[in-house]
């Protein structure tokens, strides 16, 4: 998720430069009215934390792995106006000293990585806890499908910026489609690695998680504990619900768009049979239809080629590490 | 990174803003002005080159572009408008502009930003930030998270290894749990060393803002040399569009 220099249009680099530098400052100032005078050290170590955490592999499938991108988890822990400080503050950090994401690119980068993972988790959050129970488990499970949902909401809000400022002839349902379907997968990862961090930093010091403010001491220590299996099943469950309905509606656009496009383009072709110009109506089908099927096996594609390059980097270096261990 | 080329010695403002500007004028620039950028990479090569730190460290930390670039490789297959067809593949026109667009400036845009950070150290890039009156606080805060990444990794390290030591090797994401819970508790000790940071920071004398290190400012003699790179980048950027 870390775009390069000029991936979208400069107006929209500007803009978005200058709405991250607004919440930013915001951030400081919120943050700091919470933290006091421990606002320096703690969100500095908060935002090592989270650089950290994002440096552990988690599995997902022989060889595969994936990592946590922590938006949702910091709003979660830390409240969402420091977990959104810690986050920006980890992102301007790759993109100044590590050139992982572009100078340019800092608005839109901020916007999608920090602002809207950790106050559209937080929004999401604050919402799913009231269905929960009031126990730890309930929050524990509110934030991890928080989490899930960020990653989505993420991915979306990149689409958005493409709208506006696309450096590509892609189409806006492609890209929205594609980013929200591969992000639909990473927000399950996200999940349900979120809800086990939660869930081992509420067993410790649950004084600590900001999203369990609300319990009490009895709430706490309420003994309706959610198990291991039954946690990631019902998980894995929801975020199929949630992408089968997303996609639907992802897809319902482009497909009407484009059966308005065919249908034309059969009438052409069925009137002008015997003239030249059908062989362009045609063609402009063809390019149509072929951006749908394009979409799929661009999605497809990608899937695949994550997964060969992560299983390989994964076996290559799982490999070598047997070796100088043996 | 340590080293004593010329781009190391320049005071870490006059290069941070250099670089920005630079950045700013290449991401601005019209895809199809390919002199304007063939220029560019000229330039930023020679910066590289001045900065001694190698090809190969070069091209490491150039890698990290690679996931944008792996997407618009796939752009002209999947782009619309006007195509062309090379070797019986039907590549659009403006796709593949596209593709060069976005190779051309996150390649050079990460290859300024490589010049900056192999050459300036870390605390006096704070100081720069300092200078240019980024809030104290957010440099403070930066300051911290740096000083913290390392401890905190190594931490992590060690839990790793103790559960490696166990007999602990997950393949499947149902046996996630160890590494999360060990995330967790990462957290708890990250924010307890916070506390404990804070309380011995209070003991030493701490109000709530980092004292500042007066160190030299920027001379004007640096500013000058140091800001001819975004001017002659803007020169190019004119004299290609007009």
């Amino acid at each position: 998720m870390h775009a390069p220099d000029g991936f979208l249009e400069p107006s929209v680099a500007i803009i978005t430069a200058v709405i991250a530098l607004v919440a930013v400052s915001a951030g400081v100032r919120y943050a700091g009215r919470e933290l006091g005078d421990r606002q320096v050290p703690l969100a500095g170590v908060a935002a090592a934390f989270i650089f950290a955490a994002q440096m552990v592999n988690f599995p997902v499938a022989a060889g595969t792995t994936g990592h946590l991108l922590g938006g949702a988890l910091a709003a979660v822990l830390l409240g969402p106006w420091v977990g959104m400080l810690v986050v920006s503050v980890v992102v301007i950090v790759q993109a100044v000293l590590f050139a992982d994401g572009g100078l340019t690119a800092l608005g839109y980068n901020t916007i999608n990585m920090a602002i809207v993972t950790a106050f559209g988790g937080w929004a999401a959050f604050v919402v799913l806890r009231k269905l929960m129970p009031r126990t730890s488990a309930g929050v524990v499970g509110a934030g991890a499908v928080a989490a899930g949902i960020s990653v989505v909401l993420s991915a979306a809000a990149f689409s958005i910026e493409w709208l506006f400022g696309a450096s590509a002839p892609v189409a806006f349902d492609t890209v929205f489609g594609a980013m929200v379907g591969v992000h639909v997968l990473i927000g399950i990862g996200e999940a349900v690695i979120t809800g086990l961090v939660l869930s081992a930093v509420m067993a410790s010091r649950s004084d600590l998680v900001r999203g369990a403010a609300h319990l009490s001491d009895d709430e706490l220590n309420a003994t309706s504990r959610v198990g291991f299996r039954p946690f990631v099943i019902g998980s894995v469950c929801a975020a199929v619900v949630v992408g089968v309905v997303v996609s639907q509606f992802a897809a319902s656009n482009p497909d009407g768009l484009e059966r308005v496009a065919i249908d034309n383009g059969f009438e052409e072709s069925a009137t002008d049979h015997a003239l030249d110009s059908s062989w362009f109506s045609d063609y402009a089908t063809a390019g149509i239809s072929n951006e749908s099927v394009s979409l799929a096996v661009a999605g497809v594609a990608g899937i695949c080629i994550t997964l060969l390059v992560g299983g390989g980097v994964v076996s290559a270096s799982r490999s070598t590490r047997r070796r100088q261990t043996a | 990174m340590p080293g004593d080329s010329r781009m190391h010695r320049l005071s870490p403002e006059a290069k941070l803003v250099a670089v920005v500007a630079v950045v700013v004028v290449i991401a601005m620039t019209p895809r199809r002005e390919t002199v304007a950028f063939a220029l560019y990479a000229l330039g930023a090569w020679a910066i590289i080159a001045t900065t001694k730190i190698g090809l190969l460290t070069y091209l490491k930390r150039l890698s990290v572009i690679i996931p944008f670039v792996m997407f618009a490789l796939i752009v002209p297959f999947i782009g619309g408008g006007e195509s062309v067809y090379v070797l019986g593949v039907s590549l659009s026109v403006d796709g593949l502009w596209a593709t060069w667009n976005i190779l051309a400036k996150a390649g050079l845009g990460a290859t300024m930003s490589i010049a900056l950070s192999a050459t300036t150290p870390v605390p006096e890039l704070l100081h720069g930030m300092t200078r240019l009156k980024v809030p104290r606080l957010l440099v403070a805060i930066i300051a911290f998270m740096l000083r913290y990444i390392d401890v905190l990794v190594e931490q992590l390290g060690r839990m790793r290894r103790s559960m490696v030591a166990r007999g602990h090797d997950p393949r499947w994401l149902w046996q996630v749990k160890p590494i999360a819970s060990s995330a967790g508790a990462l957290f708890v000790r990250s924010y307890e060393r916070g506390e404990r940071v804070h309380q011995a920071m209070l003991a030493r004398g701490y109000t709530g803002v980092m004292p500042t290190v007066s160190e030299q400012r920027a001379s004007t003699k640096e500013w000058l040399a140091v800001l001819l790179c975004p001017f002659g980048a803007a020169l190019v950027l004119t004299v290609a569009v007009v």
